[in-house]
């Protein structure tokens, strides 16, 4: 079953040149390229300020409310604060890598969103790989992030920065896996395509198991609770940025909240249907979808405890991958046999499938030889 | 068949933090909301009745931090003395309440008021006319009297009180 899509072989035209645009390509790129540089920023401080508030409701507390109404201007205040202190260096860190570590780790975060289709063709370039442009360039923050905890001298830098890359590389099959359960469905590696090709159903549904792999995946691959141990603050103080401060922390703050905003932006383009929805216009349906997922990423943030990295692991190559792999399978399998759009039959079979799946994943899943409950 | 280790512990923590979500803060914002404190309650100030004083000086006697100062003056007409000053240095005061139990002719009374802290040392020192009994009501610490006429109350009470001032 191919989601068959008229639209799919035009789309990649639509985006090259709005062929009334005063001034040529290039004024249209630098104003779009701004526009969304400032979105995202935007975006990332409420994302930080919807953090907050959101779990300080969930823990019976209120949250910043004291700068500005409701206290909505507590990340500004925030910035200010982290720019205005003293970048502290210290004396036996490897200096270049230090500096070179925040730019390494916020270039990549900034370049993915030229990919995401914020409305129908309304992205700064429609790469017909766009996903895997995403996956590949997403994958260069870890380079920044062992950098900074590498050049550090610090202990607690160098063990968080091995811890992600340990999760990153572990977490990157099932992300790929899932994303690819997705790519088969729609035959195309360009995020418009994708977001096009869900036009009858979100593909949520018809992929429930990639859905929930790539969001625990996604979830670890940013380091978002419960996977948030490479900055356990109780065991290795603040993980890889412990010896930044200043706007180099600010920075790897960035990062941080930026990943967190690409992870949700993803997952609305992959499962929840993009820009697709009644009514309001595309791009508030893409930021309203993405600000729910990031409400159940912080409402699981404000709610599980940090997993060991053992059990971390073991969720990744014992739960997820294999989980991903079958995914695959069945849905290469639905792909060849069923006929075109039967997402009646489809949708019910595959949410079976997931339950099925992950019961008997659950029960025979272990850890330390199964003297260790999970 | 038993759901404990497919994810309903986590499902049941969810639930948790979103009935949380919905529900009121259990916190209040200390300076413009206040919690009603009980009637049963003592707080860390005194409260001093001109009319009963006699100015024996028992309570300045049994100040373990020395913090009351009283100097009286005879009124030789009526055959008594006349308290002149009569001053509490609360930066020494313990609130051990020994002065309002040792006070024979009931004069002393602790009130209710747990605001006291000062920017200065000098605004610690509170004179006859802070301690008044007129302005201020005593609490039914050391006086049974009092405490049988308080409503019923738990110590912590879950109303918030905005503040009007709002400072």
């Amino acid at each position: 079953m191919i989601i068959s899509s008229p639209e799919i072989s035009n789309a990649g035209v639509l985006q090259t040149l709005a062929p009334d645009w005063p001034g040529g390509f290039w004024w249209h790129w630098l104003l779009f390229t701004v526009v969304i540089l400032a979105v995202v920023i935007v975006m990332v401080m409420s994302y930080i300020f919807m953090a907050r508030r959101q779990i300080g409701r969930m823990q019976s507390r209120i949250g910043p409310n004291r700068t500005g109404p409701q206290g909505v201007l507590q990340p500004v205040a925030d910035v200010v604060k982290v720019l205005l202190k003293e970048g502290i260096v210290p004396a036996a860190v490897d200096k270049p890598v230090y500096w070179l570590a925040p730019v390494v780790a916020l270039a990549p975060v900034f370049a993915i969103f030229a990919v995401i289709p914020w409305t129908d063709g309304g992205m700064l370039a429609d790469l017909n790989i766009g996903i895997l442009y995403v996956v590949a360039i997403s994958s260069i923050s870890t380079v920044g992030m062992f950098m900074a905890g590498w050049s550090s001298s610090n202990k607690y830098a160098l063990i968080s920065a091995m811890r992600v890359i340990a999760a990153i590389v572990s977490y990157e099959i099932p992300v790929l896996l899932s994303i690819a359960g997705v790519l088969l469905l729609t035959g195309s590696l360009s995020m418009n395509d994708i977001v096009i090709a869900q036009r009858n159903v979100p593909f949520i549904l018809l992929q429930p198991l990639g859905f929930l792999v790539f969001f625990i995946a996604g979830l670890a691959e940013i380091s978002r609770s419960p996977f948030d141990l490479l900055e356990a603050d109780q065991e290795i103080v603040a993980g890889f940025h412990i010896e930044y401060s200043g706007i180099k922390f600010a920075m790897f703050y960035l990062v941080e909240y930026g990943e967190a905003f690409i992870l949700s932006c993803l997952i609305t383009t992959l499962f929840l249907g993009g820009w697709r929805g009644p009514l309001l216009p595309e791009w508030l349906w893409f930021i309203a979808k993405a600000v729910i997922v990031w409400f159940v990423m912080v409402w699981i943030w404000a709610t599980l405890p940090r997993i060991r990295i053992d059990q971390m692991m073991a969720l990744a190559w014992k739960f997820l991958t294999p989980l991903a792999i079958i995914n695959l399978i069945i849905t290469a399998v639905q792909v060849l046999t069923l006929p075109e759009n039967m997402f009646w039959v489809m949708i019910p079979v595959n949410i079976a499938i997931t339950v099925i799946l992950i019961l008997l994943w659950s029960k025979s899943f272990k850890l330390g030889w199964g003297r260790v409950e999970v | 068949m038993k759901f404990e280790r497919y994810g309903i512990g986590i499902a049941k923590g969810l639930t948790v933090t979103l009935k949380t979500l919905f529900r009121h803060p259990t916190v209040s914002q200390y300076p413009e909301q206040k919690l009603h404190t009980s009637r049963r309650i003592r707080g860390n100030e005194l409260v001093w009745d001109v009319n009963k004083c006699t100015g024996c000086g028992t309570c300045a006697k049994t100040c373990p931090q020395g913090a009351i100062e009283i100097v009286t003056s005879t009124n030789m007409l009526e055959n008594k003395y006349v308290v002149e000053k009569y001053q509490v240095d609360t930066g020494y005061c313990i609130q051990c309440g020994l002065c309002v139990e040792a006070c024979p002719y009931g004069a002393l009374f602790m009130g209710y008021s747990y605001e006291k802290a000062k920017y200065r040392r000098g605004e610690l020192v509170q004179s006859k006319e802070d301690m008044a009994l007129a302005e201020k009501q005593p609490s039914g610490y050391f006086y049974p009297e009092i405490a049988a006429q308080l409503p019923r109350q738990t110590l912590l009470l879950e109303k918030i009180t905005e503040d009007e001032n709002g400072s």
